[in-house]
């Protein structure tokens, strides 16, 4: 055996083989996968536990009477939630054509007018706005305008309105931002002016992805009970449509419910927090579908 | 601006740049084929008669451009003559793109920009304060590195875009018609004018990118590196489309690449540092420069 053939293998121990102190960080980063792996599995189930129970319990519950009655006066047996379906339509409806206009146009601000200093604090704020408790929000609109006056669903959409600001904002920001800048440079070189550009050119461009961030603070408000327990929550047993009397909306009807004593109420509950539950769901959904449409936009004009 | 003026003016550069091509009368439904429409000698209709071109001249006068504290500009004398094509070469960061953005006043979109001096469009100085930005825009086109149609309009759309936008609604069949020929886009895309603009290939929509420009009627070009994401094809279907555009409009166009600027214009003004260093006749400034630094730069030495 010559002096620079390679040594034959076996004749020394190979170095890439682990050692000790190898073999312990490769246990060490399998054992935090696996720790990652579970709790993402608890997420998903904490998630699927909801839906299967509310599912269970509320399928059996749900009929035409549910969906098409209203409820019944105190003491009578039967009836449903038409009322506060409705209402619960109503509210969020009001809310939305207060809110999303508004957030979008705080959207518009600060991504394309304000300085990079304003649009951070109107977005600071934003986000204190969006962590303030619903209850005070609600508190606020029963000190403005419930007290010493009578509920209304106005007060309630007010107040629901105030949730979805922020969030419609925030997304508004984000998605007007991703705008590529050439587009508007391209429209102000047409001598476009600059509120034009942004309203003809920047807002059609994000269309789908505003959409998106409306769909979801609906989702979110539509569920919100706090702020309508103090502002629209003595309501009337029969269908109501003028948002001047008080409304009826599903999340308060289904915590009315829950506190009678009746076993057929508590089935209606469930019954309402499906329909809820479901509701929501097929908001996230057509969310999610708008705004991979929408990314599939942004990515062509790159 | 009267809108009889708009139409003398395009019409004459429709006929201007599309010579052996017989003239169709225009129809008022975009999507009817050329051929079917009955065609006009441009010779029989008396507003067709060859009139001076509307070009402008620009003349930037001690122009100094600052993005935040860094001064990108140092103060630069510069003429761009009417109906000639002005090409800028000159290594990166050295201030053209920052030179012709100073001309339509888009340098100061950009936050913390401003810039100091002059720039005068046949002697009416964009940068004084009762000037309105976007009437100077209008009579300033500028076409883009990227090419960057509005993502959710049509050809058509795109192209009527600046009209629409600016409130001149009127006759926007005609004008969107000889936009796309002006930018030699029509015979591509006549046939589909509603399809998305974002679906042509790259060499077409910066051709769209032109014709928008053109569809306002600006009496100077910008063009910012406007074939760097063109294939060699396409380059040169948007190089001939300059030298057809001169004969209606001032060009000014940034290049880094200086056998573009050798191809396409009648000047040539090479920058560094933020600093004019030599300006004039292209074949003079590629074949005998007066700087040393010019002649570096042509012959490859450095940048």
């Amino acid at each position: 055996m010559s002096a620079v053939a390679p040594a034959a293998p076996g004749a020394q121990p190979n170095p890439f083989v682990s050692d000790t102190h190898l073999r312990r960080r490769r246990l060490r980063s399998r054992a935090m996968e696996v720790l990652a792996l579970i709790a993402t599995l608890i997420a998903v189930a904490v998630l699927g536990l909801v839906i299967v129970s509310v599912a269970v319990k509320g399928a059996s519950a749900i009929s035409f009477n549910l969906l098409f009655h209203s409820e019944r006066p105190f003491g009578e047996a039967g009836g449903g939630i038409a009322n506060a379906i409705v209402g619960t339509v109503i509210l969020v409806a009001l809310a939305s054509a207060m809110a999303v206009p508004v957030g979008i146009l705080v959207g518009l601000y600060t991504s394309q007018f304000a300085g990079s200093r304003g649009a951070s604090i109107v977005r600071f704020a934003l986000d204190i706005l969006n962590g303030v408790p619903t209850i005070v929000t609600g508190i606020f609109i029963f000190a403005l305008i419930v007290y010493g006056k009578a509920q209304s669903g106005w007060a309630g959409s007010i107040a629901l309105a105030i949730i979805m600001l922020p969030i419609v904002a925030r997304s508004a920001h984000e998605v007007l931002a991703l705008v590529p800048t050439d587009l508007r440079e391209a429209s102000l070189a047409l001598g476009v002016a600059r509120w034009r550009t942004a309203l003809r050119i920047i807002v059609p461009t994000a269309g789908s992805g505003l959409i998106t961030g409306a769909l979801l603070a609906v989702a979110r408000v539509a569920g919100e009970t706090a702020p309508l327990l103090l502002t629209s929550s003595i309501f009337a047993t029969t269908v109501g449509t003028s948002p001047t009397t008080a409304l009826a909306s599903i999340p308060v009807r289904i915590f009315q419910l829950t506190e009678t004593p009746s076993p057929q109420e508590h089935a209606q509950a469930w019954a309402a927090a499906l329909l809820l539950i479901v509701f929501v769901l097929l908001l996230n959904v057509l969310a999610r579908t708008l705004f991979g449409r929408s990314n599939k936009r942004s990515k062509a004009t790159r | 601006m009267s809108d009889e003026r708009h139409t003398e003016r395009t019409q004459t550069v429709t006929q201007i740049i599309t010579p052996p091509r017989p003239e169709p009368q225009v129809s008022s439904e975009p999507s009817t084929d050329p051929q079917s429409a009955t065609t006009t000698p441009p010779a029989l209709a008396p507003e067709l008669a060859p009139q001076n071109a509307a070009a402008r001249q620009v003349r930037v006068e001690g122009l100094r451009a600052f993005y935040g504290d860094r001064e990108q500009l140092k103060g630069i004398d510069l003429e761009f003559e009417p109906n000639q094509v002005t090409a800028i070469i000159g290594p990166s960061g050295c201030g053209k793109s920052t030179l012709v953005r100073c001309i339509n006043r888009m340098h100061e979109e950009i936050p913390g920009a401003r810039a100091e001096g002059r720039v005068l469009l046949d002697g009416y100085d964009v940068y004084d304060p009762d000037v309105d930005v976007v009437a100077v825009r209008r009579a300033i086109g500028m076409v883009f590195q990227r090419p960057n149609p509005f993502p959710t309009m049509s050809i058509f759309d795109n192209v009527a875009s600046g009209l629409r936008l600016t409130g001149r609604r009127r006759d926007l069949d005609r004008k969107v018609e000889q936009a796309l020929r002006g930018a030699g886009l029509w015979d591509e895309v006549s046939d589909r004018l509603s399809a998305p603009g974002i679906g042509l290939s790259g060499g077409q929509q910066q051709r769209l990118c032109i014709a928008r420009s053109l569809a306002v009627d600006p009496e100077v070009i910008l063009m910012d590196e406007p074939c760097s994401a063109l294939d060699p094809i396409a380059t040169l279907k948007v190089e001939e489309l300059i030298a057809e555009l001169k004969q209606r409009v001032t060009i000014v166009i940034v290049t880094h690449n200086m056998q573009q600027a050798a191809r396409v214009a009648d000047r040539t003004v090479f920058m560094l540092d933020g600093e004019l260093v030599e300006v004039g006749p292209t074949n003079e400034i590629f074949t005998n420069p007066r700087d040393t630094r010019t002649e570096e730069y042509v012959t490859g030495k450095f940048g």
